[in-house]
């Protein structure tokens, strides 16, 4: 399989395809578990597409390249997400999908690294940007050009561990990390029990040079991507303001978005408005 | 630093040297030594630490590599977690921080960042028991407990400089996560120069029939020391070295308490889930009945003081070994 070729300008029609793409194979996944944390998945499809179609540089065939591009989903339970960009990508069976969540199957409900192209566990949260700058610094000493991406989320923000590796991300000097943190305004008890924000400002104190986004925005994600790209001294975060749920007008409405489980009957209602508004 | 006598019954300084017995030949820092040693032949080797750089004997590898070297502040979860990425990214990280700090402030990232992906880091831990009397915020009290219970986790105590060189060779060499305590300063000498370290092995280093003790750590000294004064009282007392903790060398600790009448354990930790436990798990599960007397800490937190008085206090000592075999005699 051929390595994706270095980031030129990106092609946006063909990056919202691929986001579809990915909703689809999440609906379901999700349908067949009956259940998931499909609303954080729905939400980061845009991110995922636009950086495993365009902006990071891997071989599907040689997941071991040294000099590969790495994403890290810290968020471990956002794990249908990284499943169906994995496929999507070439990187699993897509017909691997069908068995997310079931009893032997690799593709875990929160990310365990024995599955191909996953480069961190996730999960136990505050784990992500703390490897992420490890593999910075390793990658930088094997004067390698890699970049890492480590997706994080608002509510992640919340472990300590998240702002000691941002203290040592900008203390490094580390401008080849990228921190994506999804902000999608829930947590496990409901909307955000701590305030977190301003969120921006947070990263910026910390040293990072940070950009603000609608992350269901796909020319500017890819945008924002694209200026991560600056050799500055300074690590880099987006802060992603995304919809739970996006894409999925029932699941973006639902109030238990954080954990979503319906009956199959309502799963295929669901998916069936999904493919009429992709279609309108 | 300004450096306060050794006088009985005083508070060391940090950094002083707290781990030594007395009488001994020393080699200052063995585990920097080495450490520098072997990453002159092995790019792959990075060291970290977490602000106690001066107090962990690092300082060697930082001052012969310092492109190599990365201080992340006071960040012990940090601090595992940049190890772990270091490690996928293909280095070979040596991380230090007290023992404390590595296992109850950082044990989530240890056992999912480190242990759960098998990867090559290795956590080198200071202040194991008591060998400072910063009391109890600093006393690794609990850390072999703590860590054996990490599925493959190696975790190792060593009991002096030789080994530590040794065993420092010997975990580099190993592909995945460990644990060593680190006796740090001036370590005595304790073991023969021809002594072999081998990752899962216990020693024996004394013969005796009467009684058998079973050592780990600094303790394996002073059991040497204790042996050699009831030889003089007429008691025979063998000495086996488990440098070890995980995996435990369960094979020669059973055979070695089935030829023996009575059976000590002696550690620098408390008595509950460390070798102590571990003696009678294996005693069980090979079906040999002996009664084990424990030296270790007792259940509660250990005060302030000079290193020696708390020593003494806790048993930790060759007197205190000496009297509690002859008492059980």
């Amino acid at each position: 399989m051929a390595r994706n070729s270095p980031p030129g300008d990106a092609d946006v029609a063909d990056l919202k395809r691929r986001a579809t793409s990915l909703r689809r194979h999440m609906l379901t996944m999700a349908r067949g578990q009956g259940q998931g944390y499909i609303g954080q998945g729905l939400g980061i499809a845009d991110l995922l597409a636009a950086l495993y179609f365009h902006e990071m540089r891997y071989d599907a065939g040689n997941l071991d390249w040294a000099d590969r591009d790495r994403f890290l989903l810290s968020t471990g339970h956002y794990s249908i997400a990284l499943w169906a960009a994995l496929a999507e990508a070439g990187i699993i069976p897509l017909s691997e999908l069908s068995t997310y969540g079931a009893d032997d199957s690799r593709l875990e409900m929160s990310t365990l690294d024995t599955t191909p192209g996953v480069e961190v566990i996730g999960g136990s949260l505050g784990h992500g940007l703390g490897q992420g700058v490890g593999q910075a610094l390793g990658v930088r000493l094997s004067a390698s050009d890699a970049r890492v991406f480590v997706e994080l989320s608002d509510g992640e923000m919340q472990e300590g561990s998240t702002w000691e590796a941002a203290m040592a991300g900008s203390h490094f000097g580390l401008d080849r990390l990228v921190a994506l943190i999804d902000c999608n305004g829930i947590q496990a008890d409901g909307p955000m029990v701590l305030d977190m924000e301003p969120v921006a400002d947070k990263w910026r104190a910390f040293g990072w040079e940070t950009i603000e986004i609608d992350g269901n925005d796909m020319q500017a994600v890819s945008d924002a991507l694209a200026r991560t790209r600056s050799r500055n001294g300074k690590p880099k975060a987006i802060v992603l303001r995304t919809k739970p749920g996006k894409g999925a007008a029932r699941i973006e409405a639902s109030p238990k978005s954080h954990f979503f489980s319906v009956d199959v009957a309502q799963w295929d209602s669901i998916i069936a408005e999904f493919e009429d508004s992709v279609r309108g | 630093m300004s450096a306060p006598t050794k006088q009985a019954g005083r508070t060391l300084a940090m950094g002083q040297d707290e781990a030594t017995g007395g009488g001994r030949q020393n080699i200052t820092a063995p585990f920097g030594q080495a450490l520098a040693k072997l990453a002159q032949t092995r790019p792959e080797i990075v060291g970290l630490t977490a602000d106690l750089g001066k107090y962990t004997d690092i300082h060697p590898f930082r001052d012969a590599f310092p492109e190599r070297f990365f201080n992340v502040g006071m960040a012990e979860q940090n601090l595992v977690a940049v190890a772990a990425g270091l490690a996928r990214a293909g280095k070979q990280p040596f991380a230090t921080t007290y023992g404390v700090f590595a296992t109850r402030r950082a044990y989530d990232f240890v056992a999912i960042a480190l242990a759960h992906s098998n990867l090559n880091v290795k956590i080198i831990a200071g202040l194991p028991g008591i060998t400072t009397g910063y009391g109890g915020t600093h006393q690794a009290i609990e850390d072999l407990a703590l860590m054996r219970m990490i599925p493959g986790l190696v975790v190792i105590d060593p009991c002096d400089a030789t080994e530590i060189m040794a065993a420092t060779a010997a975990i580099t060499d190993h592909p995945g996560p460990v644990y060593m305590r680190l006796l740090r300063g001036n370590v005595p000498v304790v073991l023969d120069p021809g002594y072999r370290f081998e990752i899962g092995k216990a020693r024996k280093l004394r013969e005796g029939k009467d009684v058998g003790i079973i050592a780990t750590g600094l303790m394996t000294e002073r059991a040497l020391d204790a042996a050699a004064e009831l030889e003089k009282r007429g008691i025979s007392v063998g000495v086996l070295h488990v440098p070890t903790i995980k995996p435990f060398d369960h094979d020669a600790v059973a055979d070695f308490a089935a030829h023996v009448d009575h059976l000590v354990t002696a550690e620098n930790h408390v008595v509950a889930g460390g070798l102590a436990s571990l003696v009678a798990e294996t005693l069980f599960d090979a079906g040999v009945a002996r009664k084990i007397t424990r030296i270790g800490l007792p259940d509660r937190y250990i005060e302030c003081g000079a290193v020696p008085t708390l020593q003494a206090r806790y048993g930790l000592t060759t007197a205190a070994i000496v009297e509690k075999i002859t008492a059980v005699r």
